[in-house]
């Protein structure tokens, strides 16, 4: 060994035990565990939030069929919940989002194979629907257990591991759109392009539906934005208060369209507008709009 | 020999351009992207003052590297940006006086109107030759806006022989983008059936 | 008050449905999406029998969550009926005269729906726990290999569902944004 080389190891070394020192373990079968629970938990329990916009709705509704659609999904969540069942078949592929502290070992095993485990026996142990095909065009096979799961990973300060399980169903996923607005467009351009997607859209997504904003960004990042939009519940708001006031408008003029609980018209066409921005290119206004049915099954732990 | 336009710019030079002309400009060139734009059209909006005069002039779709030097400016590099998106604001410009616009990748519909309406063309630059373009730029005269970010700003620059320079859209309603764009629609008709 | 229809339909109940209007089935239904529709249509085409005999039937566009012990299926709700709009009308051609899903149907569906006499209903999209409840019995019909594609004989009782296209060429989905958009 040469004396650089040496010098090298030492650092090397020194700086594994001075990490080693704020380094918390954890074991992935814990990963594995709690991607199952929340798989399973998510789809039969319909975020609380989502239950609340949906009495409320049934409150001010004014179309009589709407009022009944209503009746109808407050019921079939309870169904789920108690009975321990799907709140609907579709349990849609498994998106992980997970947030990895830097000062977190991982050991027994890789993320990734733990994550998919866990989605493996959730969707097998909780009698969900597999949704999964091999290849998207020419080899459409059913993988048979819902892997892989799509996981998104960030590497956040601290010793914590969050997870996010989202089951996103495929009817309101084919609905979504993306467009690449110049800055010209301002407010008005955003507001457009949103309410014209959830129009277009109509009765497919299953209204009322939660629309997912993704704002700034680029191309990739803003629909990823608009994705974990999704994950924030029903009911909260964007920490900007700007944000938060477009929120507001954006929802209160998706439910003028008449398009009402699924489709069959009606006030309540919408029962949330989250959105999420992200700082952007001078040239750049990205715009996604990616949609969620009344379910919207999502789970979060922390680690 | 080059053809070299000097500003401002007269109606008659304008009408002598013909699609696929390439040419120069020397004089004042200002610059102007989005943010410039979206500024111009508040100060309008409320009645307010504008920093300079745009009768006449030519306006360059860019966002230039500049740097401070103790007697003033100095240009690194200036290419053009996508024109497209200032489409919004085509009646503006024309309004404004604005003799040619210079960017890539050309204007829609909109502009295609306001060109016929009020005399004006469409300069392509050569996109990616911002060393080459600056080349043709003698000195930075003032900086307006500067507040709106450095490429934003709304930069007066003097050019001794800018270019070159192809007139892609000219002010009787030609525009080489048309031809382009209608001949990629029909090979795609030609090879994939209709939705 | 929900009118109550049997399977399979005949052509005069079939007449009698109105675009609007609540209907509880009971009787045998098929389930079939995307991969099945894909399936059966080619065997039209090669002129070959159908596993089963769709003259009068309906067709449940879903694809059911696997069944808990002691139950007939699992969650059970409609999917989305457009991306079956390719086969639809070669099927009502054959004598399918019901179809039962979520969502917009082109206007070859729905030209093909008046010549036909034929009827499109949709389901509540995300009550499947509340209509898995109204299936009685399901028995696999073809196309194991399918998953949850495969086609599946389900007999149901009163299970919700309202008319958005009826046989005379009026749509639901149409008709009820209209009376509630606000301009």
């Amino acid at each position: 060994m040469t004396a650089i080389d040496s010098l090298y190891v030492s650092n090397i070394q020194e700086r594994v035990i001075r990490l080693g020192k704020a380094t918390r373990e954890l074991d992935v079968s814990e990963v594995t565990k709690a991607v199952r629970q929340m798989c399973i938990s998510a789809n039969y329990n319909v975020p609380e939030g989502s239950i609340l916009a949906l009495k409320k709705a049934l409150e001010t509704e004014e179309s009589s069929v709407g009022k009944e659609v209503l009746a109808r999904i407050l019921e079939n969540h309870k169904i789920a919940r108690e009975e321990c069942l799907a709140a609907c078949q579709d349990t849609g592929v498994a998106m992980v989002f997970i947030e990895v502290g830097q000062n977190v070992k991982l050991i027994g095993g890789e993320l990734y194979d733990a994550i998919n485990e866990g989605v493996r026996q959730g969707y097998i142990d909780g009698y969900l629907r597999k949704s999964v095909v091999t290849d998207p065009l020419f080899e459409r096979v059913n993988t048979g257990d819902n892997t892989p799961a799509f996981i998104y990973t960030d590497i956040v300060p601290g010793s914590d591991v969050k997870i996010t399980v989202a089951a996103k169903g495929g009817g309101a996923e084919n609905m979504s759109g993306l467009r690449m607005l110049t800055p010209a467009a301002g407010v008005e351009g955003i507001k457009k392009f949103v309410v014209e997607q959830v129009a277009e859209a109509g009765p497919n997504p299953c209204p009322p539906i939660v629309v997912g904003v993704g704002i700034g960004g680029t191309f990739d990042r803003v629909a990823l934005l608009a994705k974990k939009a999704l994950t924030r519940s029903v009911g909260s708001h964007n920490a900007h208060p700007m944000y938060a006031k477009l929120e507001a408008e954006l929802l209160e003029e998706i439910n003028k369209l008449g398009i009402g609980p699924q489709g069959f018209g009606g006030r309540t066409t919408a029962l949330g507008v989250n959105i999420e921005f992200a700082p952007c290119h001078i040239a750049s206004l990205p715009v996604a709009v990616n949609l969620n049915c009344h379910v919207g099954p999502h789970e979060s732990v922390i680690l | 020999m080059d053809r070299v336009l000097e500003t401002p710019l007269t109606a008659d030079d304008i009408n002598s351009l013909k699609l696929g002309d390439v040419v120069y400009i020397k004089g004042i060139v200002y610059t102007a992207r989005d943010m410039a734009h979206m500024t111009v059209r508040d100060k309008l909006e409320k009645s307010q003052n504008l920093p300079v005069d745009f009768q006449g002039s030519a306006v360059f779709h860019a966002g230039p590297v500049v740097k401070k030097t103790h007697t003033g400016w100095e240009l690194g590099v200036i290419g053009p940006t996508t024109s497209v998106r200032m489409e919004p604001y085509a009646e503006m410009v024309g309004k404004l006086g604005v003799k040619a616009i210079i960017g890539k990748g050309g204007m829609r519909e909109g502009s295609r109107d306001a060109f016929q309406k009020y005399g004006q063309v469409y300069l392509q630059a050569a996109p990616g030759c911002a060393a080459l373009l600056a080349d043709g730029i003698e000195e930075i005269q003032e900086v307006h806006w500067f507040d709106l970010g450095m490429p934003e700003a709304l930069w007066v620059l003097k050019a001794r022989k800018f270019g070159p320079l192809v007139v892609t859209m000219d002010c009787r309603g030609g525009s080489i983008y048309e031809g382009i764009k209608s001949k990629a629609i029909k090979t795609i008709d030609a090879l994939y059936q209709p939705a | 008050m929900a009118k109550r229809i049997n399977t399979p339909l005949t052509d005069d109940v079939v007449r009698t449905l109105k675009a609007g209007d609540n209907v509880l089935i009971s009787g045998i239904i098929y389930t079939a999406r995307d991969a099945a529709h894909k399936r059966l249509v080619a065997l039209i085409e090669k002129g070959e029998q159908l596993p089963m005999d769709v003259r009068g039937q309906i067709i449940y566009y879903v694809g059911p969550c696997p069944a808990k012990p002691g139950m007939a299926i699992g969650s059970a709700g409609p999917t989305t009926s457009g991306r079956m709009d390719p086969y639809a009308p070669i099927l009502m051609e054959n004598g399918l005269k019901g179809m039962v899903g979520k969502g917009r149907r082109s206007k070859a569906v729905q030209d093909a729906m008046m010549k036909h006499n034929a009827v499109y209903f949709a389901a509540i999209g995300g009550a499947g726990a509340l209509l898995s409840k109204c299936v009685k019995e399901a028995e696999l019909v073809a196309y194991e290999d399918l998953g949850p594609e495969a086609i599946r004989k389900l007999t149901v009782e009163d299970f919700p569902v309202v008319v958005v296209n009826d046989a005379h060429g009026n749509d639901l989905y149409e008709q009820g944004v209209k009376e509630f958009r606000i301009n």
